[in-house]
């Protein structure tokens, strides 16, 4: 246990949860707002929707590949579930059916056309990126739909408590997907054969081949639960928003990305782990929070958000360096 | 005895190379088979038809007891009980020891237990004689202990045919042992084992048929009783090999390197050497006779604790490899697998990377045509058997691999050459082309510094030979004046 304590103290998520850990506390002591039960709730309310994706990301890079088109993946599902609630009286199942399926769908369709090209996977869904945004305004023609069925604006939600003042603490549906996503992300990835062959593939893709594990079929698993992680994400967003707009969603792949490899994830496949990618986004989170309450402009949230971003890859890639100079040494020792 | 696998006709071409022509064979149960052949003749590509990695050309069959297999995969092989240990040991870095041996434990869509994972793993590393920490990751081991945890994969499993494809190449003699002796375990139990190697005493100690192949073809199946490593190595390259010592070095010329009471504790004690100009001195003694780690200090990666390194009569500390270069050292690594190579990039790449900046033409770009003529002078010295040079390196195979990592040192210019076991997984022709190499090398000036476990490889090839046992010299032998019995000996008392 205690070797085991010593040896979690060097991975990389030890050295992000130590920061955010101290950012935590800074923030509780400098601004007058952050520590609170419901300032934490509104971040996880706000950051539901990336973080959602970043828990669908996090297995695509596991296994060896990257997704960009999930944005616009969760568009499509987003414009074509509330579409069909606008016009049918679908309830809750006919939302997330739909939703869900085609966002299944569209991550099928990317984990089959990145097996087949053989080209590497941030081209293709760059390239699907388009496809599909293109697809989306087409179908809209642009068009936003802001009135949406009064079961969906009121939403799900739970009360849970209430501060001195006696306003309620509530957790909505937006922190219920995040909580699920990341509890079916560590599920595939740590509990099922599956998540071990999807790790292989990413390991080492041609020895995952030899021992016979179909990379198109993990690549579907993959891709295709990406799809799914988005269209469950597209649902909670709308509902927070109040409507659907075209081309809300797009662009924000990068937050995305930037939680899941802060979080440790090699974008060389086959490093990356549920815990590494929570504390991640709440870093992410607490960063961008934390210099809105210290009242600092929004040009230089930007920057800081992007310098955050650079040291921890940069140290990332140093403790890989001097890790692997280490093994060096000891091959030699040992030859 | 039952016939277990026959292979049929089989041909493979990649692109431009034609890796097999029209191959017979057959598996007996329970026989140890060994495949020989010089390097690049086909001998993985085979195996990897076996285990249905490769699909052969259009008129090969593949028969398991019996039966026709048409459109083998590598799922497919494995359930047929066909285990390979793959030349790249084919493990998944990213994963722990355990989960490596038992990753077929893995197959299908099921929840995941991690005890029987575990459990697996240890009985299959009790069968060997081995303990590794299950919760490492692979990508901490060394090559050794990743060979050790492909071996314990391959017997992880029930299998009727086990394949191993070089597996000793970096192993210690006791790890050999152990492998050998598993070897005649799986035979007793009547699993056929392929073994493929480039050590041919090594294949004629287990062997009981040796196939041999060229150039992707097959020469033959042979009896091992009747066959003796000389004949083998004829009949795999079709010329001979004559060994003569050489002779002793001329006018006394100017020391290159001298070493003067260097220790490193733990590695190596009070060690004085000397090497001149011309001159190869072989160092030898088992492994962990602290060889390696002297050539790393030597190299700068090692600092030692007392003594004084001199180059070209001038006291240096080394704090580096790069400053070692700098002296005009250069250090072939015994591991060119792990180090070195970036399997990914072109061969030229390899080769030209440690001299990127003699090659600097005006405005500070490489001169293509340089790179060009250096890269096909030593593909051409070396007798590297390649497409193109601007393929992988990746697609060599192992033999030619290490010369490519032969050639990127030597295209250095070095004055001293420490050449690490520079012939593990060589072929014997190719061997004899190294050393040729090396010798005139030598006879144009160089000082080498070569480093082997293979006794014959430093009695022909050296002016004089260290002995080293437990981090010390322990004896200085003249080949010229001695026999090669009188070298095993001291390394063996
Ligand atoms: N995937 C590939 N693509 C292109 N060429 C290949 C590929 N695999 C093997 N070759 C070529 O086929 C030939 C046979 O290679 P193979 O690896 O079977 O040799 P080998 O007998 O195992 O040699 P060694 O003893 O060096 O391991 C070589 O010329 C090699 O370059
Ligand atoms: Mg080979």
């Amino acid at each position: 246990m205690r070797s085991g304590l010593r040896a979690f103290a060097r991975t990389h998520e030890a050295r992000l949860l130590a920061v955010t850990v101290l950012l935590f506390v800074f923030l509780s002591f400098a601004t007058r707002n952050f520590f609170s039960i419901q300032n934490g709730l509104d971040l996880l309310t706000s950051y539901a929707f990336p973080g959602m994706l970043a828990a669908g990301l996090v297995v695509v890079i596991v296994a060896g590949g990257l997704d960009i088109s999930f944005t616009a993946v969760a568009s499509i599902a987003q414009f074509l579930a509330v579409s069909a609630i606008g016009r049918y009286d679908l309830g809750w199942a006919g939302l997330c059916g739909i939703a869900i399926g085609s966002g299944l769908l569209l991550g099928l369709l990317n984990a089959i056309l990145v097996t087949w090209l053989r080209i590497a996977s941030i081209i293709v869904t760059i390239a699907m990126l388009n496809v599909y945004y293109g697809l989306l305004m087409f179908l809209s023609h642009g068009n936003s739909i802001n009135t949406l069925p009064g079961w969906y604006i009121d939403g799900l939600s739970w009360v849970i408590g209430a501060d001195a003042h006696g306003n309620p603490y509530i957790l909505n549906m937006q922190i219920l997907g995040l909580g699920l996503s990341f509890l079916l992300t560590w599920l595939l990835l740590n509990r099922t054969t599956t998540g071990r062959q999807l790790r292989a593939l990413g390991g080492n893709p041609e020895a995952a081949k030899r021992v016979g594990f179909s990379t198109l079929r993990l690549n579907m698993v993959a891709y295709g639960y990406m799809g799914f992680t988005a269209g469950l994400a597209s649902i909670v967003e709308a509902q927070v928003a109040g409507s659907v707009v075209p081309n809300m969603l797009v662009g924000r792949e990068l937050d995305v990305l930037a939680a899941v490899v802060l979080g440790g994830a090699s974008l060389l496949g086959g490093i990356g782990s549920v815990s590494g990618t929570f504390i991640g986004l709440a870093l992410l989170a607490m960063v961008h929070n934390g210099l809105i309450l210290l009242g600092v402009s929004s040009f230089w949230i930007d920057c800081v958000t992007g310098f955050v971003f650079l040291t921890a890859v940069a140290t990332i890639a140093w403790e890989r360096r001097r890790q692997r100079a280490a093994i060096r040494r000891t091959i030699v020792a040992a030859a | 005895m039952a016939r277990f696998l026959e292979l049929r006709n089989i041909s493979k071409r990649f692109g431009g190379v034609q890796a097999l022509k029209s191959v017979d064979l057959d598996i007996e149960a329970g026989e140890v088979h060994c495949l020989a052949g010089e390097n690049g003749c086909g001998k993985s590509t085979l195996i990897k038809i076996i285990a249905g990695v490769h699909p052969p050309d259009p008129g090969g069959t593949i028969l398991i007891d019996g039966e026709e297999q048409s459109g083998l995969t590598p799922a497919e092989s494995l359930r047929r009980g066909i285990q390979v240990i793959y030349q790249d040991l084919s493990l998944f870095p990213n994963m722990t020891v355990a989960e490596n041996i038992a990753i077929e434990h893995q197959r299908g869509v099921r929840l995941l237990r991690w005890g029987p994972v575990q459990r697996i793993a240890r009985s299959a590393m009790q069968q060997i004689g081995v303990s590794l920490d299950l919760d490492r990751h692979v990508s901490d081991l060394s090559i050794a202990e990743r060979q050790l945890v492909a071996i314990c994969r391959a017997s992880a499993n029930e299998a009727r045919l086990v394949i191993m494809d070089e597996p000793t190449a970096s192993l210690t003699r006791r790890e050999v042992d152990a492998l050998l002796h598993l070897t005649l375990e799986l035979k007793r139990r009547s699993v056929a084992v392929v073994f493929v190697s480039h050590r041919l005493d090594e294949v004629l100690e287990i062997a009981e048929r040796v196939t041999v192949l060229q150039n992707g073809e097959k020469r033959g199946t042979f009896d091992a009783r009747d066959m003796t490593s000389r004949r083998l190595g004829e009949l795999m390259t079709g010329r001979s090999f004559e060994h003569h010592v050489m002779d002793p070095l001329g006018a006394p010329t100017p020391p290159v390197l001298s070493v003067r009471g260097l220790s490193r504790s733990g590695d190596y004690e009070d060690i004085s050497l000397s090497v001149r100009e011309g001159e190869i001195l072989g160092i030898t003694g088992r492994l962990g006779s602290g060889r390696t780690e002297l050539a790393l200090s030597l190299f700068g990666m090692h600092r030692p604790d007392r003594g004084e390194i001199l180059v070209a009569g001038r006291p240096v500390t080394l704090h580096s490899n790069r400053e070692a270069i700098e002296h005009g050292i250069a250090y072939l690594s015994e591991d060119r697998l792990s180090l070195g190579l970036v399997m990914e990039q072109p061969i030229a790449a390899n080769v030209a990377v440690t001299v990127i900046d003699r090659l600097l033409g005006r405005l500070g770009l490489v001169a293509a045509d340089a790179r060009q003529d250096l890269v096909r002078h030593w593909i051409g010295e070396l007798g590297i058997k390649i497409g193109s040079p601007d393929d992988a390196v990746s697609t060599l195979s192992g033999g030619n691999q290490q010369r490519v990592g032969l050639a990127k040192w030597l295209a250095t210019g070095p004055k001293l050459l420490i050449l690490d076991s520079p012939t593990v997984g060589v072929d014997v022709g190719a061997k004899d082309g190294i050393y040729r190499i090396v010798r005139r090398l030598a006879e144009a000036g160089l000082a080498v510094i070569l480093i082997s476990d293979e006794i014959p490889e430093v009695f022909y090839n050296s002016h004089r030979v260290l002995v080293m046992r437990e981090g010390r010299i322990t004896g200085e032998f003249e080949p010229h004046r001695c026999e090669e019995a009188v070298l095993q000996e001291a390394v063996d008392a």
